[in-house]
């Protein structure tokens, strides 16, 4: 098409001229995202590459390794040993259940904590880890990270967690840690952002729970960068923590074995305290239970297990079980009786085999009546109605007052949960808690150990030492932490008249090594070892008239749960005391049967530190004990000697 | 002596017209290129797989349709630029019915070997047929009402078509890029005041129509209206986009963070980052002298035209080349001011330098007509 010249001059006119217009606006456009861009770039430079950093570098808590714990020789009872897990991001895997699927074929995946686990990954964002398997071996941890390719999404990850090597033997003493709870978190004011790691693991029960400060440590941080994904690219820089101070506790590693296995088939619990600096040798209750379980949670069969079990494994029976101490607390008695004035040493008591008070017959254990008794014989042959008498002169108060002097009926502080303490009764107690009057036949009864008197076993092993020693001697349980060594807590001077101490420690010596003494079946052999002691038998039932009348049927013929039960006390050795001990048998029947043996066994191992030469026992009972010896060693091959596993 | 005859003796033949090729366009053009594939390595983590590489063959591919394009005289062109306006039409009512749904609009059309958009088609063919009938209109008719609706038309049909895809980016584009031309065409002065003044009122019209039963936008355009006007509203959703190319953008400083050393973009915080965000790369890493080089390379691209355009005797030529200049100038300035926070996120790729093949052929194609005009100037 032809155009005419003119027109055509006219259209490169205005062409030219919009063109320069349009081209002025566009370069005023541009002007104005220059001016954006530099803005942006130079002025808010500085906030934005503050939120870039935001957006990358994330702060990450660094968990401590929680302090070990060992026993005196350095054998150790709680580390920390490495636990394997499998996590998966679901961002990062393209088909779930496809890669569940091959993990599947890889390892072998408990189906209860899948099904959780892909509740979870449903649920939580896309970039949180959700574990998979838990407690994985490192056999099957290397066999997901050979095969990690096919695996998108799937990580194994590694943490400390606790390990009790041997768990059954420190249940109650040490106790357990376990994940951290929204209920720990509630009793806990300003938790510690370490606690709201998941699966965090703190104190829960015993030393673990009282001693968690010390323990734990503090957590150390790291600046770690991040994709958009919420995976670490690299570290940036890391502030170490702190770990948790190592607790050395006083337990003898291999005393407590022995004792644990001593024990082994009884409800019972047996404590041993070194006389001259309170130190706890072994503390046992019995049965025990394995605390690794609780660890990373127990499941709910094993725990009703425990509940259920009528031996009740889970409570401390040593610091948290009381029991009327029955005999053993006629020492108490005794001396309450002459301190006061109301006894002299040589005194004696005609004994019928009952005590009228206040209208009321109180019997002895032995029908017949022991005839004439003084303070020895009372105590050597247990004679109730001396006691009777004396408790009767005396008054509740007085007896209470040595109670407490003698470590019954107060709290002593140990690290460990539930620490009960026990009843030394007074009136004021019985008008307050039972809404009566105290009656003199409260007074009898508890002259024996019966009625309202609650001692733990504790309690009773603390009671033996000030006896020994005649220092209020305190049990504990740290001997250092993190090197550095606690006091021991040898106590001040009882303030008792040494003549009568020397009379019930006298009177204690010819329970067990007079021919007519309660526990003279286990006598220790060897002289300069011998040992000082009283049994007990403490009632859990009342004797009708009506039962008496019939004859008392024996502990035996009675179901478990309604016989007696069996304590016993002691110090060896007499001369120059070292150990004090305490066994309490439950439902055991009588002491000197069934608590006594026990308690000479675990002196004598405490006081040769090991298997002590069958000469050191009765000729009777040697053949046993070597049986049992060799049982033992058999059980347990390798604790024989104490591993010295402390740097 | 006819126009035809004048034309024939003035204008270059066989190969000498390589020679006549306006090579500081081709240059400006392989710098721009360049910057993409540099941006497009460095996302991949310092790799040419899977961006670079592929973007790089393309490049060549274009680069030899636009000289091919080039070698054809200018007035083939014009006459086939009807017949390439009503294939782009079909394309598009094609799209509507065999296309394949990608991010809830229907874009692509699958031939097989590439993904054909006739959206992208459409911006240079609208061109073409509005400069063949401005070229073709005597200019006293111009500005007369019938001969003004017939351009409307034009533009208006394929805006349509692509509204209903839906991709509101592209219908600005079309819609802005088929105005200009008819501005520069010399139409008065009044039409464009009118529009102007039916825009904002369509403006407020749409925002009016919110909620009611005529909602004129589906429901996440507003809502990316919503995030632009106030990207902390969904700092999780759709803002997360904005707000993470502001950060990568304004973190990049006056010199950057380094070549590959973004932390936006290597850790993934940038969406889209080798598409429609990868300025905000570029600014991150190479900081405001970075970014402002490439604003000046575009700058000059546009001036080039212009240059050449306003020096064109052929009104088609002239219209053409300011037609694809002002395409290409509305891409870039939409994507950046789309990843600065100035518009809201449309998705408009930023030209030649975002990875996409049917896009860079198409612009290729355009920047080959220009080439032919220049190639075919009367002179």
């Amino acid at each position: 098409m032809k155009r005419p010249p003119k027109d055509n001059e006219a259209s490169q006119k205005i062409m030219t001229r919009r063109g320069l217009i349009l081209g002025g606006a566009q370069l005023g456009l541009v002007g104005v995202l220059a001016g954006r861009m530099r803005y942006m770039q130079v002025d808010q430079a500085d906030e934005f590459r503050l939120l870039a950093d935001e957006n990358r570098i994330n702060l990450r808590l660094i968990p401590p390794s929680r302090g070990r714990i060992y026993d005196r020789n350095g054998v150790i009872i709680a580390e920390n040993a490495p636990s394997y897990r499998i996590n998966m991001i679901r961002e990062e895997a393209d088909d779930v259940e496809e890669v569940i699927d091959r993990l599947a074929r890889i390892i072998e995946l408990d189906p209860d904590e899948l099904e959780r686990a892909l509740k979870d990954l449903k649920k939580l964002r896309g970039d949180t880890p959700v574990t998979v398997a838990d407690r994985v071996s490192w056999d099957d941890v290397s066999r997901v990270a050979v095969n990690t390719p096919a695996l998108p999404g799937i990580v194994p990850e590694v943490g400390l967690s606790r390990h009790y090597p041997t768990g059954y033997d420190y249940a109650h003493v040490i106790g357990y840690v376990g994940p951290v709870n929204d209920r720990d978190l509630e009793t806990i004011d300003a938790p510690d952002a370490l606690l709201l790691i998941p699966r965090f693991q703190i104190g829960k029960i015993g030393l673990e729970k009282r001693r968690e400060d010390t323990l734990r440590g503090k957590a150390g941080n790291k600046r770690v960068e991040v994709n958009a994904a919420g995976r670490v690219m690299r570290e940036l820089e890391r502030v170490e923590g702190q770990a948790g101070a190592d607790i050395q506790v006083t337990i003898n590693d291999q005393l407590q074995a022995y004792v644990n296995s001593r024990l082994e088939g009884q409800s019972a619990a047996a404590v041993v305290m070194d006389c001259e600096n309170g130190d706890l040798l072994a503390c046992v209750s019995a049965p025990s239970y394995d605390p690794n379980l609780f660890v990373r949670g127990i499941s709910s069969t094993n725990y009703n297990a425990l509940l259920e079990n009528k031996y009740r494994p889970l409570p401390n029976k040593v610091v948290q079980g009381v029991y009327p101490p029955g005999s053993t607390f006629k020492m108490v008695t005794a001396l309450a009786a002459l301190e006061s004035g109301n006894a002299n040493l040589g005194e004696t008591v005609y004994c019928p085999g009952h005590l009228q008070v206040s209208g009321r017959r109180f019997h002895c254990w032995k029908r017949g009546g022991h005839g004439s008794v003084d303070l020895l014989r009372s105590l050597r042959e247990s004679c109730d109605v001396y006691y009777y008498e004396m408790a009767r002169r005396t008054g509740i108060e007085k007896i209470s007052e040595m109670a407490r002097l003698l470590g019954l009926g107060t709290v002593h502080d140990l690290p460990m949960t539930s620490v009960a303490k026990g009843l030394a009764p007074t009136k004021d107690w019985k008008q307050i808690n039972r809404d009566e009057a105290w009656q003199v036949g409260d007074s009898v009864n508890a002259s024996i150990g019966q009625g309202f008197v609650l001692a733990s076993p504790l309690q009773l092993a603390v009671m033996s030492a000030r006896l020994a020693t005649g220092r209020s001697v305190e049990p504990r349980l740290i001997k250092s932490i993190d090197g550095v060594e606690q006091p021991p807590l040898p106590g001040e001077d009882l303030g008792l008249n040494p003549r009568y101490l020397h009379a019930v420690r006298e009177a204690m010596f010819e329970v067990s090594n007079s021919r007519r003494g309660t526990a003279y079946r286990s006598r220790i052999i060897e002289e300069t070892l011998r040992m000082a002691g009283k049994t007990g038998t403490s009632q859990v039932r009342n004797i009708s008239a009506a039962e008496r009348a019939a004859g008392v049927r024996r502990n035996s013929d009675l179901p478990w749960e309604r016989r007696d039960h069996a304590l016993f006390v002691n110090f060896a050795p007499y001369d120059n005391p070292k150990v004090a001990v305490a066994v309490v048998v439950e439902h055991g029947g009588g002491g000197s049967k069934a608590a006594a043996p026990i308690a000479r066994d675990i002196t004598l191992q405490a006081l040769y530190d090991g298997d002590p030469p069958l000469e050191a026992y009765p000729a009777k009972d040697r053949e046993n004990i070597e049986a049992q010896q060799e049982e033992y060693q058999k059980k347990r091959p390798n604790r024989s000697k104490p591993r010295q596993d402390r740097a | 002596m006819s126009y035809l005859e004048n034309t024939v003796k003035t204008v270059p033949s066989g190969f000498g017209k390589v020679l006549y090729l306006n090579w500081g366009l081709a240059l400006l053009l392989t710098a721009v290129a360049s910057v993409g594939f540099l941006m497009l390595y460095s996302v991949a983590g310092g790799s040419f797989s899977p961006w670079a590489e592929p973007q790089m063959k393309r490049y060549i591919l274009g680069f030899a349709v636009m000289l091919v394009v080039a070698m054809v005289p200018i007035w083939f062109w014009r006459h086939m630029s009807i017949v390439a306006y009503i294939v782009s039409i079909l394309l598009l009512v094609a799209v509507d019915l065999v296309g394949v749904t990608s991010k809830g609009a229907q874009r692509w059309i699958d031939l097989g070997f590439m993904r054909l958009q006739p959206s992208e088609l459409m911006k240079i063919t609208l061109i073409m047929l509005l400069a063949a009938y401005y070229d073709w209109l005597p200019l006293k008719r111009v500005s007369r009402p019938i001969w003004i609706i017939i351009p409307i038309i034009i533009i208006l049909l394929p805006v349509a078509l692509v509204l209903r895809q839906p991709d509101l980016g592209t219908s600005i584009l079309l819609l802005a890029g088929g105005g200009l031309v008819m501005f520069v065409a010399g139409v008065h002065w009044g039409y464009f005041a009118a529009v102007f003044a039916a825009v904002v009122g369509l403006v407020k019209a749409v925002f009016s129509s919110r909620g009611t039963d005529w909602q004129l936008l589906k429901d996440y355009q507003y809502k990316r209206i919503d995030t632009f006007l106030d990207p902390s509203t969904d700092p999780l959703g759709t803002g997360y986009h904005i707000t993470q190319s502001k950060i990568a953008l304004g973190s990049g400083g006056w010199t950057g963070k380094g070549f590959m050393q973004g932390t936006q973009s290597r850790l993934n915080f940038l969406p889209e980052k080798h598409t429609d965000f990868i300025f905000t790369t570029l600014a991150e890493e190479f900081g405001f002298i970075g970014g402002f080089s490439l604003l000046g390379l575009y700058v000059l691209v546009i001036v080039f035209c212009f240059a050449t355009a306003m020096t064109n005797k052929d009104r088609f030529s002239s219209l053409l080349t300011m037609g694809v200049a002002i395409t290409f100038f509305l891409f870039f300035v939409v994507n950046m001011a789309m990843v600065m926070g100035l518009a809201p996120v449309v998705g408009v790729p930023l030209p030649m330098v975002s990875y996409g093949g049917s896009a860079m052929l198409i612009l290729m194609i355009g920047f080959g007509l220009v080439q032919s005009a220049h190639v075919h100037k009367p002179r």
